[in-house]
């Protein structure tokens, strides 16, 4: 269970977040959606505590994450599984290390182990025969996908999303969306995604939240938000850049 | 105009700003040594991306400043009332003291500082330290506290290296081009011979390790805005880290001599 109580962020003066607050239940399937640079990323980041909000509370498994230590920050963050907007691949690493890392460091289980659940991730997600490539040989979508499969081989409880399908291609898209739902069913997971691709919306989310102007627009069921009358929430589903809400 | 008079201003605020960052981030590297056996593994790897693939440089850099000292304290000394020998003395005493840990340590700034911060920068950038720490690891133990524990170990062998060279070129200047005899440069360079000339080097390339790594890592670590960061976290660490350098390199001076 996460519950977000009153949080705002700002930078150098600039609001980013102004006073929002959501819960999200386990076995949540919730898309953050909003226009570029409304603060979805850092929503995102400030739920993981990679950014500390400036005023408000974030509670995971109800624990206070901006007081509890960091020790305990990192034994909490073992439950969550993050894939980067550009997948986020260790550079000098290749593939195999790149998933084993993690693997080595929090789980007990010895190299025999770790190459086996590295073999599973990597079809999880169809990257098999990929481990000894660097990240410097992969496509975007490619690095994504290994992303997914460095998320989800340490089984997580949260797996968050930060714009998984923006610039790929739609069959891509599509491949990256049943990789979500596929993992989200088979871990029985807490599924976070920002995006502003409505069809990745339709896919992975039943609930949506929307930002705009540091604030939540619409909270509520994905089909709720397709019939929303909400002129905001209209104008961005239509990309009506005309709209000044 | 206002801005050319406040700019100075700026420029002293963000220069305490910039201390106190780098004060408290080491700090926390201090404090994150409970967690540093869990990545010691990293240390050869960095010892040998630090120092062994920087030899040939530090070896081509010692032998040339051995040479141009031999050639121009012979060139001082060509009054004819001053023995030979005071060529290999004062070749040694410069080379130990000053310009093997000075000339290796600009030298290291520019290798081994640029590509610590452009490597951390990057991986700051493309939200790989982000990553790193999803995956429940501490940055600052993963990506600081390695490098300069190997800057440290690192730099003063780099300097016992870029001494040996140092000498060599010396010699090898006196005795092909300058026409003193072998016997003379050694038994200069054997009379003025102090221990402590070479110990004084080590712990300055000791101090100078530690502070080009930790610069390096402090801009690399707060890299922001893309590529652009990127090459601006580089300049400005083998700046800071010169200026650092000169610095450090008087202060030393003024304390153990």
């Amino acid at each position: 269970m996460i519950n977000i109580s009153n949080i705002s962020i700002s930078f150098d003066d600039r609001v980013i977040i102004e006073d929002i607050s959501f819960s999200i239940k386990k076995g949540d399937k919730i898309a953050i959606i909003g226009q570029s640079g409304v603060g979805k990323s850092v929503l995102l980041k400030s739920i993981i505590g990679l950014l500390n909000p400036d005023k408000g509370e974030i509670f995971i498994d109800e624990q206070n994450i901006n007081k509890i230590s960091f020790r305990k920050l990192q034994n909490l963050r073992s439950k969550f599984g993050m894939v980067f907007q550009f997948g986020a691949l260790f550079d000098s690493m290749t593939v195999e290390e790149n998933i084993g890392l993690a693997l080595q460091k929090l789980t007990n289980c010895d190299k025999l182990e770790i190459s086996d659940k590295i073999t599973v991730s990597l079809k999880e997600v169809n990257m098999e025969g990929t481990e000894g490539k660097m990240p410097s040989e992969l496509s975007g979508g490619m690095k994504k996908r290994v992303g997914i499969a460095r998320a989800i081989a340490l089984n997580p409880k949260y797996m968050f999303y930060d714009e998984p399908t923006t610039g790929l291609d739609p069959i891509m898209t599509d491949s990256i969306n049943r990789l979500i739902n596929n993992f989200h069913k088979k871990g029985e997971v807490t599924s976070i995604v920002v995006t502003h691709e409505m069809k990745t919306v339709r896919d992975v989310s039943e609930r949506v939240l929307m930002l705009h102007d540091g604030k939540i627009q619409f909270n509520g069921s994905t089909e709720d938000l397709f019939s929303s009358r909400d002129p905001i929430v209209m104008a961005f589903l239509n990309g009506d850049s005309t709209y000044e809400g | 105009m206002r801005e050319i008079i406040l700019y100075p201003v700026y420029s002293v605020i963000s220069l305490f700003e910039h201390i106190g960052k780098y004060c408290d981030l080491m700090i926390k590297t201090l404090r994150s040594f409970t967690t540093w056996h869990l990545y010691l593994g990293l240390l050869p790897e960095h010892m040998i991306k630090l120092g062994v693939s920087t030899i040939p440089i530090v070896i081509v850099t010692g032998l040339f400043s051995g040479m141009v000292t031999s050639v121009q304290t012979a060139y001082q000394l060509e009054s004819g009332f001053i023995p030979d020998s005071y060529v290999g003395g004062i070749v040694g005493v410069t080379v130990l003291m000053e310009l093997s840990p000075m000339i290796t340590a600009l030298v290291m700034t520019g290798r081994v500082g640029a590509s610590i911060a452009a490597e951390i920068g990057t991986m700051r950038v493309s939200e790989q330290i982000d990553a790193l720490e999803t995956l429940s690891f501490d940055p600052i133990s993963f990506l600081i506290m390695p490098r300069i524990i190997s800057g440290a170990i690192m730099f003063p062998i780099m300097i016992v290296i870029a001494d040996l060279f140092g000498i060599l070129g010396g010699y090898y200047a006196a005795t092909i081009s300058l026409g003193i005899t072998p016997y003379d440069y050694i038994y200069g360079l054997r009379d003025w011979f102090v221990p402590w000339d070479a110990i004084f080097g080590i712990i300055k390339a000791f101090s100078f390790g530690i502070a080009i790594t930790s610069i390096a890592c402090y801009f690399g670590f707060y890299t922001s805005g893309g590529a652009a960061g990127v090459g601006k976290s580089t300049t400005q660490t083998v700046v800071a880290s010169c200026i650092t350098v000169v610095i450090l390199d008087y202060l030393l001076a003024a304390i153990l001599l």
